[in-house]
């Protein structure tokens, strides 16, 4: 990632069952709804994967306890970021 | 019609009593092989149809309203969304692969990695994606991309097993009954089938052969399948059902009616719910209240719930009850109900493991917040909190600290509140046997497990079922001698297992003195009946 608006974050993952199939779709969807382009990662040495696939989301098999690193480029970079930590630290709820 | 194949009867065990007919329907159905690919831009047409046609049944079968279901149908249809996952099959595709065989090697590969690590959760994903690597096949084949849901009307579905998801993503409006290869009587989709009244036979053999299509009576009175029946067996089916005819019409003249004895003595009849999707179409009015809440409803499919969710879900079977007295049951984890995040999965003896309330002490974050959720929602209505898997009076006396420190926390926050009644069921036999040593507000007994425990045969196998009887004296001892603790120390006694919901059994509870049985919602007119027809005294 590279150029234009960039932003990181990071939020605990606080759900005893961990990033599952209902959260990992939650987190999609939203990230989905930002232009930049959006990567996760389940502790400080995982693989980025694309936020905005389900798919890549639930073969993180991110657990309990385990930090989720955000990153995001491209224009509404910061606001995707501010939204995917605030799902994680709300315990994807709503 | 000379060569026409001749009747066969296979023996099997009911599991939900019925008795219907209708040609057999495979459960997903392999989708042809002999398909002819076209042009590669015909190919790309055919499968972005297909993924379309997909989405489209998916979110049908999500709207149907089944909480458990849509989070299961929700993740497929995330994944045909999947521009990662989706995108390099369609450049496959247009590279020159066909759309099938594209599509089925990209999502086996996927399948294979969530398979590998043996984590059970990621396992049951790996099914979600076969599933939905079949629907798109199907479509794809232009065959009837939702399987026996959507065609085979009033057919019989076939099965090797079946799954409680799976059960709960089939339409069962349109399917007549269910014939499973193996299958247990005391699954979980057993359970789901007579709490929907849908007709299932079990254990019909591994390697019964049940063509696809083939015309069959499903005879759950008897516990068979009737294949290709002859003018005799449709004649018996034709009297069975105007039998039957007259005894639903029978059972429903009094389903909206108290339960009274022969002798005039009222009994009251609750409703197990393990699916609060399944009050939208209980009329409250056939019920006395329910009298067992399984809460493992709320913890499947992922995400553990809060204690926002939870009282949310409690209130609402409280409001559906209209008054009438809720029984709550706390999170009856293990044994046969695995959830991912909260059992231990490397136990060797699930069913004598940690379990019931023994697993809920070793998370009590989640068991405080499952008790200030029940405890808040006492405050809606007549709720009743029971404790599963008790064994010695010192569990019970646990729990009850417990909730008092809850109940102290939701004080000292001016959170809105009030003390439940705590009680227990007695599925243990140790408990049974000293049930009078407890200092509970109610029993209920729990049939299910005390008939596995008391005769040592495991509720899912299939190879036990004749000894796992549940008229066994023994087991008829057992809850006696709770009814009679019960009696004594003054408080009441129920049984929510499935010898309540069966007719036949309900002389036998009724003689050992209980007057409080918890049933399942399709049963609770027969049971009706089976209680007006007994008089005190007479040979059960």
């Amino acid at each position: 990632m590279s150029g234009g608006d960039a932003a990181v974050g990071q939020a605990r993952i606080d759900d005893p069952t961990g990033l599952h199939a209902r959260p990992a779709v939650k987190l999609t969807k939203l990230a989905k709804g930002f232009a930049a382009a959006v990567e996760i990662r389940a502790g400080a040495d995982g693989a980025w994967v694309n936020a905005k696939s389900p798919n890549a989301v639930m073969k993180l098999k991110a657990g309990h306890g385990q930090t989720l690193h955000v990153r995001a480029d491209g224009d509404d970079a910061a606001a995707a970021v501010a939204a995917l930590v605030a799902l994680v630290k709300r315990n994807f709820d709503g | 019609m000379a060569d026409a194949p001749g009747e066969r009867a296979i023996a099997g065990i009911t599991a939900s009593d019925g008795l219907v007919a209708g040609p057999l329907v495979a459960d997903r159905p392999a989708p042809a092989a002999d398909r002819v690919a076209g042009t590669a831009r015909r190919e790309g047409e055919v499968l972005r149809g297909a993924l379309e046609r997909a989405a489209g049944e998916l979110a049908d079968l999500a709207g149907r309203g089944d909480a458990l279901a849509a989070e299961i149908l929700e993740f497929q249809v995330a994944l045909i969304e999947d521009d990662d996952l989706v995108g390099p099959i369609l450049s496959a595709v247009a590279a020159g692969e066909p759309a099938d065989a594209a599509w089925r090697f990209a999502l086996d590969r996927e399948i294979a990695e969530y398979q590998a690590g043996g984590d059970e959760y990621m396992a049951a994903r790996a099914s979600d994606l076969a599933d939905l690597r079949d629907r798109v096949l199907r479509a794809i084949h232009g065959g009837d991309a939702d399987g026996p849901a959507a065609g085979g009307a009033g057919g019989i579905l076939v099965a090797d097993d079946l799954s409680p998801s799976r059960f709960l993503e089939l339409d069962w409006r349109r399917l007549v009954g269910v014939a499973l290869r193996t299958g247990s009587r005391n699954g979980h989709a057993a359970i789901l089938a007579r709490a929907r009244g849908v007709p299932m036979v079990v254990g019909l053999g591994g390697a019964a052969v049940l063509p696809d299509g083939a015309p069959a009576i499903l005879d759950a009175e008897a516990g068979r399948l009737v294949l290709y029946p002859g003018v005799e067996a449709e004649a018996r089916l034709r009297d069975g059902r105007t039998r039957r005819a007259a005894l639903a019409l029978e059972a429903d003249g009094v389903l909206e009616r108290p339960a009274v004895t022969a002798d005039g003595e009222p009994v009251a009849v609750l409703v197990n719910v393990d699916d609060p999707g399944l009050l939208d179409t209980l009329p409250v009015a056939r019920c006395d209240g329910v009298g067992l809440t399984r809460t493992e409803f709320l913890f499947e499919g992922g995400a553990l719930p809060d204690e926002e969710r939870q009282l949310a879900a409690y209130r609402r079977i409280l409001a559906w009850a209209g008054g009438r007295p809720v029984t709550i049951r706390t999170l009856d984890a293990g044994g046969d109900k695995p959830i991912r995040g909260v059992t231990d999965d490397g136990e060797s003896n699930p069913f004598l493991g940690v379990r019931g309330v023994r697993l809920s002490f070793t998370r009590p974050a989640l068991f405080r917040a499952q008790l200030r959720a029940l405890a808040r929602a006492a405050a809606h209505g007549p709720l009743k909190v029971m404790v599963p898997m008790v064994t010695v009076p010192s569990e019970v006396e646990r729990v009850r600290a417990l909730l008092a420190e809850v109940i102290a926390g939701l004080s000292a926050d001016g959170v809105a509140h009030a003390v439940p009644e705590l009680g227990m069921m007695v599925e243990v036999p140790a408990a049974a046997l000293t049930a009078g040593d407890f200092d509970v507000d109610f029993y209920s007994i729990g049939s299910n497990d005390l008939v596995q425990y008391a005769t040592a045969c495991a509720r899912d196998n299939p190879a036990l079922i004749a000894l796992s009887d549940p008229a066994n004296p023994a087991v008829l001892e057992l809850i006696g001698r709770t009814v009679e603790a019960a009696r004594r120390r003054g408080v009441e006694v129920s049984l929510c297992g499935d010898m309540a919901s069966e007719p036949t059994m309900v002389p036998l509870l009724l003689e050992r003195g209980l007057r409080t049985l918890s049933v399942a919602p399709a049963q609770i007119g027969r049971v009706k009946l089976a209680i007006a027809a007994w008089r005190r005294g007479a040979a059960a």
